[in-house]
């Protein structure tokens, strides 16, 4: 089987393989680079539970093959936290028991962070619609709206806190 | 009973009643959880499946040459390689027989035929596609009734001659003769079909295992995601020959279970076939495609029910008479008394004076069924049942189906109370947790507006659903699972810095026990809950009601040492101590006292002469009962008369699970209970066509709800405490998926009964309900 290179900069951090063309983009985060916070549930695009961002985007990794990431900017679950501090979506799960068994949970709290990028005060119904494409078997989905709620109520807070410093980017 | 209690200990502490944050969470949010997927051991090779198209065929012929020769493909492992060992058929939990792999004849779509060790998945995958089986189709029966046919062809020649027929078991309940009588004496009669269809749990993560036999040590360790790793070791030493002390079954983090990751798949011992034949570790993880179309189904039952009432709405007699679909074999994960499990507590939360309940299993051309499906033995089926019955009588008599159901509970003050099926239940206060329903959804108003709506050709329904449950196995004097007694323990040892390490016999699947049991560890010793429990099983909501039992009085004879070393310690006598949680006070002297950290680290010490260092106990509870939680659910629904379409408006739920561990948690079982209630009302089925072809084998037909339909769930709560357990907890993860279908399907049939409508079964999507709409002459 011929194989193509591929270069990702995963968590931001430049990560390079030599692939089959048809593996996929979950496989590749999970199987060559180790990072096994990225789940499979389906394999139909229904679940979510693959979901990264790619690129800013949210995407489905898979049903992405890791070829066509190939020069992107990817973003996992293990590069929401901030060393000890947590991303205010992991802290509102847990402060809100947003998850039980914790298998939906990566994908859910990735497809919340661009959900909430894009409306940064969704009400209730947004929240709803903006993770339908992500699906839980243990919560219920209440206490999932609570904790995208106390984390888009803490991000705009941040976002209105005036800035102490500014550093050249 | 009250509606709330204050916590005994500290916030600091955090037992019983405290909502203590989760301590399995920091490693779920941050990606860091280990599940079965995520083990990854040297060497490790993967195993894919060979499965039928067929629902039943002779196999002629196993062709493997091809995906031998595909690069990374080892080897191809069919039936009749397993025969040579015996290895072909293993024990099912039911004590029937399942095939690992067939030697002669597919028994339903997507059995295992076959399977390919690679050295990647995708390797794996094309030998499983390049395998050549050569199937010659046989007739198929989907049809339980069919089966049950003397002209039907046997479906399990196995068995032997004198089983010449597809009929598994026959169970019944009760007495036959004074039900019958009391039916042919009663005034009004109820009769209905009521089907209930197969579905599936669908736990987010797939079932898979890595096995990997050390040859050097003759040992096999099996990682697996497991709900009953023990009974899965049992299982294994039997089938294999290995000596169980040789085998270890681990489970890591659990992505949901549910009931579904109880039994022991083919998978699991062709993977550890695969490990013993090629020496090294073999991962195989099912697709969500065999996960639908392979393992084990929940349901599947066809009940016909009657039963009897005076004009005047006072019920006298239920009479059920079930057929059980199993599939092609007998796989369910029923104590060996109950192979319809606990489906006679059919009479609810009513006062029934003659029951009679008679179930036949049955085998069909579909996988094993009848494992639960978040639910205990059964009982969300009988819940199903009477609950419906219940209603259509009300309607019938021009009764609201509220004060039906008021006037025919089973009285606080009758308690224990026994059924006429043989059920103690120990408690029970049924009429305040309706009241306490009604109150919270505003039920004389919304009977208001239905008539309103009514009259404008509006369609609005109410649902009740005032349920009973029986969980807790169990009473070791009925209750064992292939032999093994149904009890449960706990092992707790205090180390001398004063932290604890429990070990239970239970397992999480997202529960939250590394939480409880610490909490129940806290509420009984005053340990703060930075405590490390670790681990029959975990189903049929056991969990609380056993190993939660056994926990507490493991640290009750923990409590009986300490008091001892706080009196050495003190130089007082032991009837001169008093105890709070985490110390020990000399009554009448605040200022001297122990704390159990000072304890602990005396039991190590400083400990009296002649008594054993240490502070550490085993409990194996063996509960004298099961227990009883119950609840009364109301639900709203709206139906669009021009699409069919039902939206759940509202959706309140009272529960009573006795004395509540932490409330978080209880509330958050709850919810998903709820959700995988509505799930099976509305959307999930599990159908096969003619041919025996699995037609919801994707997400993209078998529909688990999104948050988008998802109801806005409302709790509440009444505790009456369960009096023979230690804790007076009862058991809370299932009662909602029990409560809440009837609740639904009542509101539906309430909104259409004026149209002539008596009773709709599940799933009761957009298309049933609008061609019975049709039928009715409004769409």
């Amino acid at each position: 089987m011929t194989t193509q290179h591929v270069k990702v900069t995963v968590n931001g951090e430049v990560r390079e393989a030599d692939v089959e063309p048809r593996l996929l983009l979950v496989h590749l985060l999970r199987e060559n680079f180790g990072l096994t916070g990225t789940h499979v549930g389906c394999d139909t695009s229904n679940c979510g539970a693959c979901t990264v961002h790619v690129n800013g985007m949210s995407a489905k990794s898979c049903t992405m093959l890791a070829v066509q990431a190939d020069g992107a900017e990817v973003k996992t679950i293990e590069g929401m936290a901030n060393g000890a501090a947590l991303h205010p979506l992991q802290q509102g799960f847990w402060d809100q028991h947003g998850l039980q068994c914790g298998f939906c949970t990566p994908g859910m709290i990735m497809q919340s962070a661009w959900l909430l990028e894009q409306n940064p005060d969704p009400s209730e119904d947004e929240i709803r619609l903006g993770i339908s494409g992500n699906l839980c078997r243990c919560t219920g989905y209440v206490n999932i709206v609570k904790a995208i709620q106390q984390a888009a109520g803490e991000l705009r807070a941040a976002d209105a806190a005036p800035v102490a410093s500014v550093t050249a980017s | 009973m009250t509606t709330e209690t204050e916590p005994r200990t500290s916030a600091a502490i955090g037992g019983m009643g405290h909502s203590v944050k989760r301590k399995e969470d920091p490693r779920f949010i941050r990606g860091a959880g280990e599940y079965i997927e995520d083990v990854v051991l040297p060497g490790m090779l993967w195993m894919d499946i060979v499965r039928t198209p067929y629902a039943h065929a002779t196999i002629k012929s196993i062709d493997a040459s091809e995906a031998l020769k595909i690069p990374g493909v080892l080897a191809v492992i069919t039936g009749a390689d397993l025969e040579k060992a015996g290895l072909h058929w293993m024990p099912t939990l039911a004590g029937d027989k399942q095939m690992v792999l067939p030697t002669t004849t597919v028994m339903y779509q997507a059995q295992e035929v076959a399977a390919v060790v690679a050295t990647n998945r995708y390797a794996a995958a094309d030998g499983v596609a390049a395998v050549f089986v050569d199937y010659e189709p046989l007739p198929v029966i989907v049809d339980p009734h069919k089966s049950l046919r003397p002209d039907a062809f046997v479906l399990r020649p196995d068995r032997g001659p004198d089983k010449a027929n597809n009929h598994i078991w026959h169970w019944e309940s009760g007495d036959k003769a004074a039900t019958d009588a009391a039916l042919a004496a009663a005034e009004v009669r109820v009769s209905e079909d009521i089907y209930i269809p197969r579905i599936h749990v669908a736990s987010i993560e797939t079932c898979g295992c890595v096995a990997d036999w050390d040859a050097v040590r003759g040992q096999l360790t099996l990682h697996m995601t497991s709900q009953a790793p023990h009974a899965i070791r049992t299982v294994l030493a039997l089938v294999s020959g290995l000596p169980e002390q040789n085998i270890r079954v681990k489970t890591h983090d659990i992505g949901g279970g549910f009931g579904g990751k109880v039994p022991v798949y083919p998978g699991y011992v062709l993977a550890v076939v695969a490990s013993l034949t090629v020496g090294k570790p073999v991962k195989w993880i099912e697709d969500r495609s065999e996960n639908l179309q392979a393992d084990s189904f929940a349901r599947d039952y066809h009940i016909h029910a009657e039963l009897g009432a005076t004009k005047a709405g006072k019920i006298t007699s239920l009479k059920v008479k079930t057929i059980a679909d199993h599939g092609y074999t007998d796989a369910a994960a029923d104590p060996s008394k109950f192979p319809a499990g606990l489906f006679n507590v059919i009479t609810g939360s009513y006062d029934f004076p003659n029951a009679f309940v008679e179930v036949d299993g049955v085998y069909t051309n579909k996988p094993p069924g009848g494992v639960a499906y978040r639910c205990s033995f059964r009982v969300t089926e009988a819940v199903h049942a009477i609950e419906q019955m219940v209603d259509i009588l009300a309607h019938d008599i021009g009764k609201d189906p509220a004060q039906l159901r008021m006037e025919n509970f089973i009285q606080p003050e009758q308690f224990p109370y026994k059924t006429p099926t043989g059920w103690e239940y120990d408690s029970g206060n049924y009429g305040v947790a309706l009241q306490k329903a009604m109150d919270m959804i505003g039920y004389a108003d919304l009977r208001k507006e239905q008539a309103e709506k009514r009259a404008r050709g509006e369609l609005m329904g109410i649902g009740i659903s005032s349920f009973t449950e029986i969980v807790g196995a169990g009473p070791s004097k009925d209750f064992d699972i292939i032999g093994i007694k149904m009890f449960d323990s706990c092992e707790i040892r205090v180390h001398p810095t004063g932290k604890v390490t429990a070990r239970i016999g239970v397992q999480s699947q997202g529960q939250g026990h590394e939480t409880t049991f610490a909490q129940i560890i806290a509420e009984e010793l005053g340990f703060d809950t930075d405590t490390a429990p670790y681990g029959l099983g975990t189903y049929a909501s056991r969990s609380t009601p056993v190993a939660g039992a056994a926990t507490a009085m493991a640290s009750r004879k923990i409590l009986d040492k300490a008091r001892k070393i706080a009196a050495h310690l003190l130089e007082c006598a032991e009837d001169d101590l008093d105890w709070e949680p985490g110390k020990f006070t000399v009554k009448g002297s605040p200022d001297r006292f122990k704390t159990i950290q000072e304890i602990s680290f005396a039991a190590y010490t400083n400990h009296p002469q002649g008594m054993e260092a240490g502070l550490e106990a085993v409990d194996y509870y063996d509960p004298p009962n099961l227990t009883f939680p119950f609840g009364s659910y109301i639900c709203v629904v709206d139906i669009d008369k021009t699409t069919g379409q039902v939206t759940v408006r509202r959706f309140v739920a009272v529960d009573d699970c006795g004395n509540i561990i932490n409330p978080m948690i209880v509330d958050g079982q709850i919810h998903g209970g709820l959700t995988m209630g509505f799930a099976p009302a509305l959307y999930e089925s599990i159908t096969y066509d003619e041919l025996g072809n699995n037609q919801a084998g994707t997400f993209m037909d078998y529909l688990l709800p999104t948050a988008v339909e998802t109801p806005r769930w409302e709790t509440g709560k009444t505790i009456t405490p369960s009096p023979h357990h230690p804790i007076g907890a009862k058991g809370v993860g299932e009662s909602a998926t029990v409560g809440a279908p009837p609740a639904i399907v009542n509101a539906v049939v309430d909104a259409m009964w004026h149209l002539g409508v008596r009773k709709i079964d599940i799933p009761m999507t957009p298309q049933k309900v609008w061609a019975i709409l049709h039928e009715k002459g409004v769409a």
